[in-house]
Parts: C-alpha cells; structure tokens; sequence
C-alpha cells in the first residue's frame, strides 16, 4: 500500500490530474472533430427541436 | 386549423403539459412579486424611511426574501416547466409519472412560501442563497430528489434515440444542484424542535463550502440550466437548428468541468490557502472561452435570417439576453483576477455584475422562452405582441440603468475605500462613501423598477393570453369529432 502515499502529495496529483484532464478534453475534441461521418451524424442531431411536431403528427 | 387543433388534442394526451402550465403560472407569480422585493429593498437603501420602524420588512430580512423568491421561486419554477417541457418533447414520452410531477410542484411551492415567512421571522443561517434552514433543507432534498427520479425516468422510456444536448444541460444542473444543497447545508440542529442548527464547518472551510455553493448555484442553477433553455427555445422561435451541435456538446462538457473550481475567486484575500484563490482564478479565466462559445452558437442560430431581430420581439428577448450573458461572463473572469477584485469586492459593482446575469441573462431568456411556450401550451395566440414589444423595452432600459449605477456606484467606493491623504491615512470616512454612492441608488431602484413593471405588464399579457386560450381548447377538443 507504499505506493497509495504518492497520490496524497500534491506535487504528484497536480501534473498528474493536468495529465488525465488535458488528454479527456483532447479526447472530447478528437471524437467532435476527427471524423466527417460522426460529424454529419452528430449535425444532424440538431434538427431533434425542430422535427418534434412532426414526428408527433406522423405517429397520429 | 382542424389539422393544429388534432395536432394540439394528441399532444395534450401525449405529453404531461398540465405540470408545465402549472409551473409557469407560478413563474409569473413568484417573478412579479420577487421582483417587487428586489424593488423595494432597492428603495430602502435609498430612503431609509420605508424601513418603517419594522423589523419583518427590513433590507437584512427582505434581501433573502427578494433572492430566494426570484432565483428559486421564479428561476426554479422556470426550469422546472421548461424541463418538463422540453424533455417530453425531444424524448418522445410523457413523463415517468404524474403523480410525482405534482409533487415536486407542490414540494417546491412550500419551500419558497416556507422560506420567504421564515426569513422574514428572522430565521436565517446566514449562507448566502441557502438562508433557509434546516427543515425546509430536509423538504428541498426529498422534492430535487423525486425531481431526479422523474428527468431521469423520463429520458430513459424515451423513443427518439439521441438525447437532445437541452436535455444534458437540465441533467447536469439538477445533478449538481443536488451535490451543493446537500453538502453545503451539513448541519446539526440544537433542537429537534428547533429551527436554528450550526454549520458541520467552521472557520475558512465554511466559507469555501459556502462559496463552492454560491458560485456554483449560479454556475448549474443560474447557468447550465437556462443554456438548456436556450439550447431547445432558441432554434424553436427562430424557426432553424442551433448553428453547431459539435459546439453545443464542447460547450458542454468545458462548461461543466470549469465552473466547479472557481467558487473560491469570492473569497480573494481572505484567510484562505493562497493557492486556492489563484486557481479559481485561473479556472474562471478559463470559462470565457466555453462560455462564449455557447454565446456565439446561440447568437449564430439566427444566421441568414437576421430581419427575426427586426419583426419579432420574442426573438428580440432570446439574443438580447444571450447578449448579455456574453457580457457578464466577460465581467465575472474579469472581476476574479485579484487585481481588478481588490477593488471590486464588497463594493456595488458585484451587485451589477450579479443583476446583469440574473436580469439580463436569466430573467431575458425565461421571458423568451416563456412567451414561446404558453400560446402553445394555452392552444392559442399571444394576446398582445404590443405589450411583448413594451415589456422587452422597460426591461432592457430597466436592466441598463440598474447595472449602469452600479458600475458607477461600485467603482467610486472601491476608489474611495482605497484613497490615502499625504499622512497616510484614509481619505474618506466610509458614511462619505456612503452619502456618494446615494444618487446612484435611487437610479438603481428606478431601474428596477421598469423592470417590474414590464415583468407585470407581461403578467397582465399572459392572463389575457391564458383567459383566451381556455376557451379556445374547449373549442379544440370538439373540433376534431367535427374534422
């Protein structure tokens, strides 16, 4: 249990959580912005407002 | 008109909308007489004299009184109808349960009703926005939670597949608003017949609890939660999808990660750690940039068809206020740099800061998306696109004179407080600053009050729309038998 001593110094947490932090928010961007096809596919989610009364009436 | 009338019919059986008429109806309420408070509070700071000798109606009783009514009371009562709303509508399902819709309805009316009395009786534990005490804490807790329950069982017997990011930024805010009621109000009660209890904190901890709370009440409760307004009723009246969702989703999560590390910027040069005042700094400087982004999405929403500006008020109401959320998020990184917030801090210009957020941001966008929702929700026409045109003026001259007198205001005493004469001693006694800011408190209070009136003029507007609306659904219900 020696090595659970390290994460309660901050010198070590800082940079470490800077680490994990920085690479989620890359990750975040890379799944937004790296590929056209997710991209159009997640564009296209933006009409979900706008098509609600239409897919109420077609339910009719 | 006999095809919107079975469209207007099936969604009422579809949806759960007698929750949402509900809540907005109390919005209206608690806003006009919240704002009212704030008006008269605002009055008492000017003419002492309206203090009346008694101690129910005092600036320290009726200040908890004023935000409690405007951020929970009309804020609350907004999220909860639009929520409600909006998740049903991008969920494609009625919501988990009406009994427990009800509930929260009546839960969360009792808390406002319970703490306005209680704060006037001169009960208080002296936290900002989380006066109440203990037992209405106890009530709060039961109600967010089946609040919860419902949003979550909601979202989860939905039929569209995608989960509407509106829907993510209700989420968050009533995930978060739980974690900071709860923590924030750990207390232990002297009595159990008592009324009065004492923080599980003490000392700088119990400042930095309280300020993680009150920062991020307005970060979840008086942010993220009217984005997810904005997010459904922005493309809705404008009539086109908001301009990126990629955007809106970076938004998000930025948004969501940021706002909780910046709450200790409130407590600049105080007894705190040094380094946690510089990192909420740091993290608030930082908010500009999601901030902003989420600002130029909603504004951009109305690309290629700007005229909307021209010919629509509500519309109007909707960018103006992403306007001036833009601008106050500006301010608030801008205030929480030590330099700039050793001579803001206990001056008025806080006070500026918070209103140009609270009515230029909040306030604008519920009367946006209120002024959307209830002739649909009523099956009927606004009574009166005049009197929305009248509102939206009083509002933002309201809002303009309001922050204006306080910048002046708050500025002139920061100098005053900080100024020496050639012996080193402080120039000014602070009654001067007092007697200085004074002008500028009568200005505030006439600010506040075009606000109120338009806040009441669109109150009289709704009734009108409501009473109309009525007999028109009567009318509805028969049409469809007679298409």
């Amino acid at each position: 249990m020696e090595w659970l001593v390290w994460f309660t110094k901050f010198e070590n947490t800082k940079p470490l959580s800077l680490v994990i932090f920085f690479t989620v928010f890359c990750g975040v961007l890379v799944y937004l912005y790296g590929s056209k096809k997710r991209g159009k596919k997640l564009e296209d989610y933006k009409n979900i407002p706008l098509r609600d009364d239409e897919i109420q009436g077609k339910e009719k | 008109m006999a095809t919107s009338s079975v469209a207007a019919a099936g969604a009422a059986e579809q949806y759960n909308y007698d929750i949402v008429r509900k809540f907005t109806i109390m919005t209206l309420v608690w806003g006009a007489i919240g704002m009212f408070v704030g008006v008269y509070i605002a009055s008492e700071l000017a003419f002492p004299w309206l203090n009346f000798d008694n101690p129910y109606i005092t600036f320290g009783r009726l200040r908890p009184v004023h935000t409690g009514a405007v951020i929970f009371g009309f804020g609350g009562s907004a999220l909860f109808a639009t929520s409600y709303y909006v998740v049903q509508r991008t969920c494609q399902a009625r919501l988990f349960s009406d009994g427990m819709a009800n509930f929260t309805f009546w839960g969360w009316q009792a808390v406002i009703v319970c703490m306005a009395l209680g704060n006037m009786m001169g009960y208080s534990q002296g936290r900002e926005y989380a006066e109440m005490e203990w037992p209405i804490d106890l009530l709060i807790e039961i109600v967010w939670v089946t609040y919860l329950i419902v949003f979550v069982a909601t979202i989860m017997k939905r039929k569209q597949p995608h989960i509407y990011v509106a829907n993510w930024f209700y989420l968050a805010f009533i995930l978060a608003t739980a974690l900071l009621h709860t923590f924030n109000n750990l207390a232990v009660p002297i009595d159990i017949f008592s009324m009065k209890s004492y923080s599980l904190f003490s000392g700088a901890q119990d400042a930095m609890t309280q300020w993680w709370y009150g920062h991020n009440s307005v970060g979840f409760f008086l942010t993220a939660a009217f984005l997810g307004m904005m997010y459904y009723f922005v493309p809705k009246q404008a009539g086109r999808p908001v301009y990126s969702y990629r955007l809106s989703v970076l938004h998000f999560w930025a948004i969501i990660f940021l706002y909780m590390w910046a709450g200790s910027h409130h407590l600049h040069w105080t007894a705190i750690p040094d380094w946690t005042s510089t990192l909420a700094a740091t993290f608030s400087i930082m908010l500009l940039l999601p901030s902003w982004g989420g600002m130029i999405n909603g504004i951009l929403t109305l690309s290629g068809a700007w005229d909307k500006l021209r010919t629509d008020p509500v519309m109007r109401f909707l960018i103006v206020a992403l306007s001036f959320y833009g601008m106050s998020t500006f301010e608030g990184p801008m205030m929480s740099l030590k330099d700039v917030n050793a001579l803001s801090h206990y001056t008025d210009w806080t006070v500026g800061h918070v209103h140009s957020g609270a009515l230029g941001w909040v306030a604008m966008i519920t009367f946006g998306s209120l002024y959307h929702l209830v002739p649909r929700l009523w099956n009927t026409q606004m009574h009166s696109m005049r009197l929305i045109n009248v509102h939206f003026w009083l509002a933002t001259i309201g809002v303009l004179l309001y922050i204006t007198a306080m910048w002046i205001s708050g500025i002139m005493q920061g100098l005053m407080w900080r100024a020496f004469d050639d012996f080193g001693n402080l120039q000014y006694s602070f009654v001067e600053s007092v007697a200085a800011a004074h002008p500028f408190y009568i200005m505030r209070a006439v600010g506040g009050a075009f606000f109120l009136t338009g806040m009441l003029i669109m109150c009289y507007n709704m009734f009108r729309t409501i009473r109309k609306g009525n007999a028109s659904e009567a009318q509805a219900s028969i049409s469809p038998a007679v298409a």
